[in-house]
C-alpha cells in the first residue's frame, strides 16, 4: 500500500492515463438531454372539491430570523389557522444553496402534505422536491423561485417587470428633473429575485425618458446589515456625486437608509427601493426617504398557504387557467408554468406609512 | 502513554470506543422515540448528508495525526465544482471532467504541501490563505452564476439507491475509501509513521522517517479527495456553483475531533472518526426530525464538540492522579 512516494507517483499518472483514455467518446454538454424531470400531477383537477381540513402545511423559507420571510410566514401561518390546518416553519440559519435539502428531506420523512419553499437556488432543491412531489406532497414556491419542473405553482410577488419599471421610476423621481449618478445596492450577488429585477432596470434606464440618469455602479450587501452599511458607504466615497441608491432589497435599504441619515449625505444623496414600512418608518419621518415600495409579504404567505390547500384538496393541479379562491384576497387564476401573481407592489410614503405594521 | 493497563482495557476505555458505544446508543434511541428516524428513506438521507464530511474526514485525520491540519478543503471543493461547471460549459465530456477535477484538486494539494513542507511555513497559517485563495479563484472561474445541466444519470447515480433499494449507491465509494485509508493509516509502516511525526517530528526524521515528504503527500491526497467530494457535491445538488461547500472545512473538523483525535497530533483512530461523523449526523437529522430549530441544533454540536476535547483531558488526568497515588502506596509499603 503506497509505501513510497514513488509508488504514489505511478498511481497518479496510471489514473491520469485512465483519464486521457476516457476522455475520447462520452457525454457531453450537446449529447446530453435531461429527462429526469419531476412527476407531474397527473390527476384531473375538481374546482368543487372541498378544502380538506387538518393539512399539514410547512414553510420552508430561504434561512430563519430574516424580518421579512418573518412577515411572509406569519401570513402563511394566518392562513393555516383559517384552513384549520397544522403549521410548521423550518428552516436553516445560513441562505446557502444546499443547507435547504435537509430540511427537505426532514419534511418528506415528516410526511407533510404541502411543502411551501423559497428556493435559496432554483437547482439545488430540485432533486430533492421532486421526491417530495413522488411522495405526494404538493410544493408551492414563493419569494424565490425554483426549476419549474420541480414545483407545482409559484407565488409571484409581482412581476420581475413591474418592479423593474417602478425601481427606475422611483429612481427618477428622486434624482429630480436634472437627472445625475445613481447606484444599486442590492443582495447577494446570485440573488435570483435582484438580479432579474435590476437586469429590467437597467433595460428601463436606456429608454430616453431616462437619458440623464447614471447607473455608476451595482454593489453587494449580501443582506448582511453590516455589509450593506460598509457598501454604502464605499459607495459614496466612490462616487461622491450620487444623487440615489436604489436597494431592491429590505437589509440593503435599511442599512443604506441608515448611513445617509447620519452622515452629511443626509438630504444630498436619496434612498429608494424595496423596503419594510417598520424598519423604514424613522427614515421617513426624519426625510431620509422619501419613497420606497414592497408588496405586502403577509398576503404572499397567505396565498401560498391557500393555493397549497387547494391544490392537496384537488381544487388545482397547477395548470394554467384553473382558479381557486384565497380567503380574504379574493380569487386567483393560475398563469402560465404555474406562476399565480399576488398584484402591483404598495408605494410607501410620510403621508401612508402608519397604516401598514409588518 | 506509559499505560501499564492491559491493551484490551485500555481499548475498551479508549474515547474512541465510548464515541463508538455513544453512537450506537443515540442510533438505537432514535430509531425508536423519534418517528420516521428509522426508515430505509431516512437512512438514505442521512448517507447523503455525512457523504462529503466522511470522505474529507478520512485524508484529514491523518494529517492531524501528524499535527498538521487543512482548512482549505472547503474551497478546493468550491474550486473543483466551479471547474466541473466551467468545463461543462466548454463542451467536454463529463467521463473526462470527473477525473480532471480530482487532479485540480491534487494540484490545490501540491499548492498547499509546498508551502508547508517546502517552504516550512505553519500550515494554519498556509491553509487559512489558500482557503480564501481557492474560494476567490472558484468566483473568478464561475462568476455568481450556476451550471445545473448535468446528465441525469450521473445525478441520478449519486442520489440513488442500489437496486432501488435502501443502500446508497455512494456507500460503496465511502465503504471502499474508509476500508483503503484504515488500512494505509492503521496496517502499514506508513500509517506508523503518521503518528511518529505526530508525536514527535525531530525524533520521528531521525529515526529515517521523510517527514516533509509524507506531509507533502498528504496535502496532495487531501486535495485531491476534497476535489472528488467536489464532483459528488456538484452532482448531488445538480448545481455547480462557486459557493458549495462553504463552511465545510469545520465540520470535518469538528467529527475528527469528537471521533477522538488529538488536535496536537500523535493520537486517534480512524473508526474514532467515522463513529464522530455518524454521531454528529444522526444527532442532527434525529433532532430536525424533532423539530429541533437550527440554533439549538448548533448548541448541541457545539457543545459535544467542547465535551470531546474535555473529556479526555479529564479521565487523563484523573487517571494520571490514581497511577500516582498507588506508586506512592506501593512505595510506603
Amino acid at each position: 500500500m503506497l509505501r513510497s512516494p514513488r509508488t504514489l507517483l505511478s498511481v497518479t499518472s496510471a489514473a491520469l492515463l485512465v483519464a486521457g483514455l476516457t476522455a475520447c467518446g462520452g457525454t457531453t454538454k450537446d449529447s446530453n438531454t435531461n429527462s429526469g424531470s419531476g412527476t407531474q400531477a397527473s390527476a384531473a383537477a375538481d374546482p368543487n372539491a372541498a378544502l380538506k381540513e387538518g393539512l399539514k402545511i410547512a414553510f420552508l423559507p430561504k434561512q430563519l430570523n430574516n424580518p421579512y420571510s418573518d412577515v411572509e410566514t406569519g401570513g402563511g401561518k394566518v392562513a393555516v389557522g383559517e384552513l384549520k390546518g397544522e403549521y410548521k416553519l423550518v428552516g436553516p440559519n445560513d441562505a446557502s444553496a444546499s443547507s435547504q435539502v435537509s430540511y427537505i428531506n426532514t419534511l418528506i420523512q415528516q410526511q407533510q402534505d404541502v411543502i411551501v419553499v423559497a428556493a435559496n437556488d432554483p437547482n439545488a432543491v430540485c432533486p430533492s422536491l421532486n421526491q417530495a412531489r413522488a411522495a405526494k406532497i404538493k410544493v408551492i414556491t414563493f419569494d424565490s423561485d425554483a426549476s419549474k419542473d420541480c414545483r407545482d405553482a409559484f407565488i409571484n410577488q409581482a412581476t420581475t417587470q413591474g418592479i423593474g419599471e417602478s425601481l427606475a421610476k422611483m429612481a427618477l423621481e428622486q434624482a429630480g428633473s436634472d437627472g445625475g449618478e445613481i447606484a444599486v445596492l442590492s443582495a447577494t450577488p446570485n440573488a435570483t429575485n435582484q438580479n432579474s429585477w435590476i437586469e429590467v432596470m437597467k433595460k428601463e434606464l436606456e429608454k430616453p425618458d431616462y437619458a440623464k440618469l447614471k447607473l455608476v455602479k451595482v454593489a453587494y450587501g449580501n443582506d448582511d446589515d453590516q455589509k450593506s452599511f460598509q457598501e454604502a458607504q464605499g459607495l459614496l466615497q466612490s462616487y461622491p456625486n450620487l444623487k440615489v441608491i436604489v436597494a431592491p432589497t429590505t437589509v440593503g435599504i435599511a442599512a443604506a437608509a441608515r448611513y445617509i441619515s447620519s452622515s452629511s449625505y443626509k438630504g444630498k444623496v436619496a434612498v429608494t427601493g424595496l423596503g419594510l414600512p417598520n424598519q423604514m418608518r424613522e427614515y421617513v419621518k426624519d426625510n431620509t426617504v422619501t419613497k420606497f415600495a414592497l408588496w405586502n409579504p403577509a398576503d404572499i404567505g397567505y396565498l401560498a398557504a391557500y393555493a397549497g390547500a387547494a391544490m392537496a384538496s384537488g381544487q388545482i393541479t397547477g395548470a394554467e387557467g384553473e382558479k381557486f379562491k384565497a380567503g380574504k384576497l379574493g380569487e386567483y387564476t393560475i398563469g402560465a408554468n404555474g406562476e399565480i401573481v399576488l398584484g402591483p407592489p404598495t408605494e410607501f410614503t410620510k403621508e401612508n406609512i402608519d397604516q401598514f405594521n409588518f | 502513554m506509559s499505560d501499564t493497563r492491559p491493551a484490551w482495557r485500555s481499548r475498551l476505555t479508549g474515547w474512541d470506543t465510548i464515541i463508538a458505544v455513544l453512537t450506537v446508543l443515540v442510533l438505537i434511541i432514535a430509531s425508536f422515540s423519534v418517528e420516521n428516524f428509522g426508515t430505509s428513506r431516512n437512512f438514505t438521507f442521512m448517507v447523503l448528508d455525512l457523504l462529503p464530511i466522511i470522505l474529507i474526514a478520512l485524508p484529514m485525520t491523518m494529517i492531524i495525526v501528524t499535527g498538521e491540519i487543512d482548512l482549505s478543503v472547503a474551497s478546493t471543493l468550491g474550486l473543483t465544482s466551479s471547474m466541473m461547471g466551467w468545463l461543462w460549459n466548454q463542451g467536454l465530456s463529463i467521463e473526462t471532467i470527473i477525473p480532471l477535477c480530482v487532479v485540480i484538486g491534487a494540484i490545490c494539494g501540491v499548492v498547499n504541501g509546498f508551502l508547508i513542507t517546502g517552504l516550512g511555513l505553519p500550515s494554519l497559517a498556509v491553509t487559512i490563505g489558500t482557503l480564501a485563495l481557492y474560494r476567490g479563484l472558484a468566483f473568478v472561474v464561475l462568476g455568481d452564476g450556476a451550471v445545473a445541466d448535468f446528465p441525469w444519470n450521473y445525478t441520478g447515480w449519486v442520489t440513488g439507491t442500489i437496486g432501488d433499494g435502501a443502500v446508497p449507491n455512494v456507500l460503496i465509494l465511502i465503504v471502499a475509501l474508509a476500508v483503503i485509508f484504515g488500512i494505509v493509516q492503521h496496517a502499514t509502516p506508513f500509517g506508523r509513521s503518521l503518528y511518529a511525526i505526530g508525536a514527535n517530528a525531530q525524533a520521528a526524521h531521525f529515526s529515517g522517517i521523510r517527514v516533509a515528504r509524507t506531509k507533502f503527500w498528504l496535502y496532495v491526497v487531501s486535495g485531491a479527495v476534497a476535489g472528488l467530494v467536489g464532483v459528488l457535491w456538484t452532482l448531488r445538488y445538480s448545481s455547480a456553483r462557486a459557493d458549495n461547500g462553504a463552511g465545510l472545512e469545520l465540520a470535518v473538523v469538528a467529527a475528527v475531533l469528537l471521533g477522538g483525535v488529538s488536535i496536537f497530533g500523535g493520537k486517534g483512530s480512524l473508526p474514532g472518526v467515522l463513529a464522530g461523523v455518524v454521531l454528529l449526523t444522526a444527532l442532527q437529522n434525529a433532532l430536525r426530525l424533532e423539530d429541533v430549530s437550527g440554533q439549538a441544533l448548533n448548541i448541541v454540536t457545539g457543545s459535544l464538540l467542547v465535551l470531546s476535547v474535555l473529556l479526555p483531558n479529564i479521565t487523563t488526568a484523573v487517571r494520571g492522579n490514581w497511577h500516582r497515588r498507588k506508586l506512592r502506596q506501593a512505595a510506603a509499603r
